[in-house]
C-alpha cells in the first residue's frame, strides 16, 4: 500500500470514529494550547520587564549607599554603625571618571505642593540637569533644570501634576510652593506612564541642593551613571567602586549595580520561569500521549477482525503497522494544529486584556508544542501498531 | 497447482496437543472445484487456512504453482496471498466504515494500483456482481446476499488463481445461498480454482471433487 492510500485510509478511519477522535484531538489540543499560552505569558512577562528596565536608560550603572551582599558584611554593621553617607562630593568624583559619560545624583522624598488654593502630596526627585538624558525623559513644555544653575529654585512638573495645578496648560513661568519654599516652574515632563512601578507623571523634580535642604539630608538616595559605551559599563563599575572605597576610608560600603546585570538576571529568571511552565504544560501533552496509546490499543482490540481481514487480503504486517501509525499521526497533527490555533487565540485574549503585556508565544514554544504532540502521538502508537501488525491472521479473523 | 505433502498443524490447548492437520497429502490441479467436508474440529478450516497461507504448518511441504511457499517470510506470504488467493468468509468480513465500492477497492489499494485504474476495475466488478446501485452503500445498508457479493467481488478483484470459501452460505438463507453458489461456480467456469469448505452435504455435493476429513486426516477423496 502506498503512502497516499495509507494516509487517506487512516484519515477516513479517524473521521469515521468521530467521538473517539474528537476526544483525543481535544486532549492533544489542550496540551499544545497550554504550552503556547503559558510560554506566551512567560515570554510576555519577560519582554515586559526587560522593556520596562531598558526604558530607564542605556548603559546605566547605579550606586546605592550600603552593601547589598550579606557575605562578609562590613565591619561597621557589627558595631551598630550605619554605612557612610553617599554624598554629592562622591557623585562629583564619579563624574570625573573617564568611563562615565554623565551622572545624576538622586534624592527622593515626599512633600506638599501648593498653588492657587490647591494642595497635594507629591513625590519629589532632587537631581541635576543630567537626569533628563540619563533617564530618557522628555519635556512637553519649557526646559529642564538649567545646567550650572542648580542653586536657582526651579521645578519641573510631571504631566499629571501640571494638569492638576495648571489646567489651562500654562505652567511654565508660574510660581508654585513646595514645602516651605517657592519654586519657578521651568518645564513640564511629557506623559510617560508607569515604568518599573514608578509613575513619572506624578512627580516633581527640583535641583538636588534644594531637595537635600527640603529633606534635611546629606546622603544621596542613588547616583545614576551613564557609561560612555556598553564596553565601558564594567570598567566604570570597577572604577566607581575603587573611587568610593578610597573616599570611604577603604571600606566598600556602597553597592554598585549595572543595568545590564539586573537585566540579565531578570532575563534569566523569567526565561527559566517560561521554560518551567512550558515543561509543566508539556506534561499534559504526555498525558494526552498516554490517552492516544490507550485509545489506539482499544482500537486494535475493536478492529481485530478487520486487521485479520486485511491480512487475508494480502496486507503485509508493515502496511498494518503504518495504517495505525498514520491514524495516530492524523490525531496528533489535528491536535497540534487545533492546539496551536487555540493557544494563539488564548495569547491574543491575554494581549487584549493586558495590552502592556507583549504575550506573543515564542516560536520555539509553538514548534516544540506541536512537535511534542506529534512525537508523543507517534510514540504512543508504536506499541498498538506493533500489536496490530503481530496479530495472527487466523485468530484475528475469528475476532479473538 | 496446490501440492501439500505431509502437512501437519499442531495446536497447543493447555498441556494438550491437538493435531488439527495430521500428515495431509493433497494435490489440487488448476481449475478444479473441490469441496472439503467434515464435522467441526475435523481440521477442514485449518486446511483451508494453510492453503491460503494464513496459517503455517508445523511440518510438511507446500508448493503453490510450483513454488515452495512453506518457508516464506511474512511479507512474502502476504504478497502470495494478495496475488494468488481470494478468501470468501461465512461472516463476509466487510469493513463497516467503507462503502461497497471501497471494500472492493481494498486489495487494489494494497497492491498499490493507481487510483484511475482502481476506479475502472471497481466499476467493472460492481457491474459484474450486479452491485452498481449499491456502490455507495455501507455494509450495514446491504442485505446478506449483497454483502457476500461484495465480499466475492473483493476476493476476485485481483484475479486470484484460487478462491477459498469457508462456509460461504452459512449466514444466508437457502435461496440467496444458492445464488451465491451459482456466482462462485460461474467464477470456477471462468477458470478459477474453487475450494469450498462446508458441512452442508447438499452444498458439498455440487463440487466436482469431494474431500472428507476427520480428526485432521483426509478420510475420503472422490471425484
Amino acid at each position: 500500500m502506498n503512502l497516499r492510500d495509507t494516509l487517506t485510509l487512516s484519515f477516513e478511519t479517524v473521521v469515521s470514529y468521530r467521538t473517539r477522535s474528537l476526544l483525543i484531538v481535544l486532549a492533544m489540543a489542550l496540551g499544545v494550547a497550554a504550552v503556547v499560552v503559558l510560554t506566551a505569558l512567560g515570554e510576555g512577562a519577560r519582554l515586559y520587564v526587560v522593556g520596562q528596565f531598558s526604558s530607564l536608560g542605556t548603559n546605566l550603572v547605579f550606586v546605592l549607599p550600603g552593601r547589598a551582599e550579606t557575605s562578609g558584611g562590613f565591619p561597621g554593621a557589627a558595631l551598630g554603625q550605619t554605612p557612610r553617607d553617599l554624598t554629592l562630593e562622591d557623585a562629583r568624583f564619579i563624574g570625573h571618571l573617564p568611563q562615565v559619560k554623565r551622572y545624576a545624583p538622586l534624592n527622593v522624598g515626599v512633600a506638599e505642593l501648593t498653588s492657587g488654593g490647591r494642595l497635594r502630596e507629591v513625590t519629589v526627585l532632587g537631581s541635576t540637569s543630567e537626569l533628563l538624558p540619563i533617564r530618557h525623559m522628555k519635556l512637553s513644555q519649557g526646559s529642564f533644570l538649567a545646567r550650572g544653575s542648580e542653586r536657582s529654585a526651579q521645578i519641573v512638573l510631571g504631566s499629571v501634576i501640571a494638569h492638576e495645578f495648571f489646567p489651562d496648560g500654562k505652567a511654565v513661568g508660574q510660581r508654585i510652593r513646595l514645602g516651605d519654599s517657592r519654586f519657578l516652574v521651568s518645564g513640564v515632563l511629557a506623559p510617560q506612564g508607569e515604568s518599573m512601578g514608578f509613575n513619572s507623571d506624578e512627580i516633581v523634580i527640583i535641583p538636588i541642593d534644594y531637595a537635600q535642604e527640603l529633606f534635611n539630608t546629606q546622603s544621596l538616595f542613588r547616583i545614576l551613571i551613564e557609561a560612555r559605551s556598553r564596553t565601558d559599563i564594567e570598567p566604570a563599575r570597577a572604577a566607581i567602586r575603587h573611587v568610593l572605597k578610597l573616599r570611604h576610608d577603604g571600606e566598600e560600603d556602597v553597592t554598585v549595580i549595572t543595568q545590564d546585570a539586573i537585566l540579565a538576571t531578570f532575563d534569566r529568571i523569567l526565561r527559566a520561569l517560561t521554560l518551567g511552565v512550558a515543561g509543566i504544560a508539556a506534561i499534559s501533552l504526555a498525558v494526552a500521549g498516554i490517552l492516544v496509546m490507550n485509545v489506539m490499543l482499544v482500537a486494535v482490540a475493536q478492529r481485530t477482525s478487520e486487521i485479520g481481514l486485511l491480512k487475508a487480503l494480502g496486507a503485509p504486517a508493515a502496511d498494518i503497522r503504518r495504517l495505525f501509525f498514520a491514524e495516530a499521526l492524523w490525531l496528533s497533527l489535528a491536535g497540534g494544529a487545533i492546539g496551536y490555533a487555540l493557544g494563539n487565540l488564548g495569547a491574543w485574549v491575554i494581549r487584549l486584556a493586558y495590552p502592556q503585556l507583549p504575550a506573543w508565544p515564542p516560536n520555539w514554544a509553538s514548534v516544540a508544542g506541536i512537535a511534542t504532540a506529534l512525537l508523543t502521538g507517534v510514540i504512543a502508537s508504536l506499541l498498538p501498531a506493533a500489536r496490530a501488525a503481530r496479530l495472527d491472521p487466523v485468530l484475528a479473523l475469528s475476532g479473538k | 497447482m496446490i501440492r501439500l505433502a505431509a502437512i501437519t498443524r499442531v495446536f497447543r490447548m493447555g498441556d494438550q496437543e491437538v493435531r488439527a492437520l495430521n500428515g495431509i497429502n493433497l494435490d489440487i490441479a488448476s481449475g478444479e472445484y473441490v469441496s472439503i467436508m467434515g464435522p467441526s474440529g475435523s481440521g477442514k478450516s485449518t486446511l483451508l487456512n494453510v492453503i491460503g497461507l494464513l496459517d503455517q504448518p508445523n511440518s510438511g511441504r507446500y508448493e503453490l504453482d510450483g513454488r515452495d511457499v512453506t518457508g516464506l517470510s511474512e511479507t512474502e506470504r502476504a504478497r502470495v496471498r494478495r496475488e494468488k488467493i481470494g478468501f470468501v468468509f461465512q461472516s463476509f468480513h466487510l469493513v463497516p466504515r467503507l462503502t461497497a465500492a471501497e471494500n472492493i477497492e481494498l486489495p487494489l489499494m494494497l497492491e498499490g494500483i493507481a487510483p484511475a485504474e482502481r476506479k475502472t476495475r471497481v466499476d467493472a466488478a460492481l457491474d459484474a456482481f450486479d452491485l452498481k446501485d449499491r456502490a455507495r452503500h455501507r455494509p450495514a445498508e446491504l442485505s446478506g446476499g449483497q454483502r457476500q457479493r461484495v465480499a466475492i467481488a473483493r476476493a476476485t478483484i485481483l484475479r486470484p488463481t484460487a478462491l477459498l470459501a469457508d462456509e460461504p452460505t452459512g449466514n444466508l438463507d437457502h435461496r440467496i445461498g444458492a445464488e451465491v453458489m451459482e456466482l462462485l461456480e460461474g467464477l470456477h467456469h471462468a477458470g478459477t480454482t474453487l475450494i469450498v469448505v462446508t458441512h452442508d452435504r447438499e452444498l458439498g455435493a455440487r463440487a466436482h471433487r469431494h474431500i472428507a476429513m476427520r480428526d485432521g486426516e483426509i478420510v475420503a477423496d472422490e471425484k
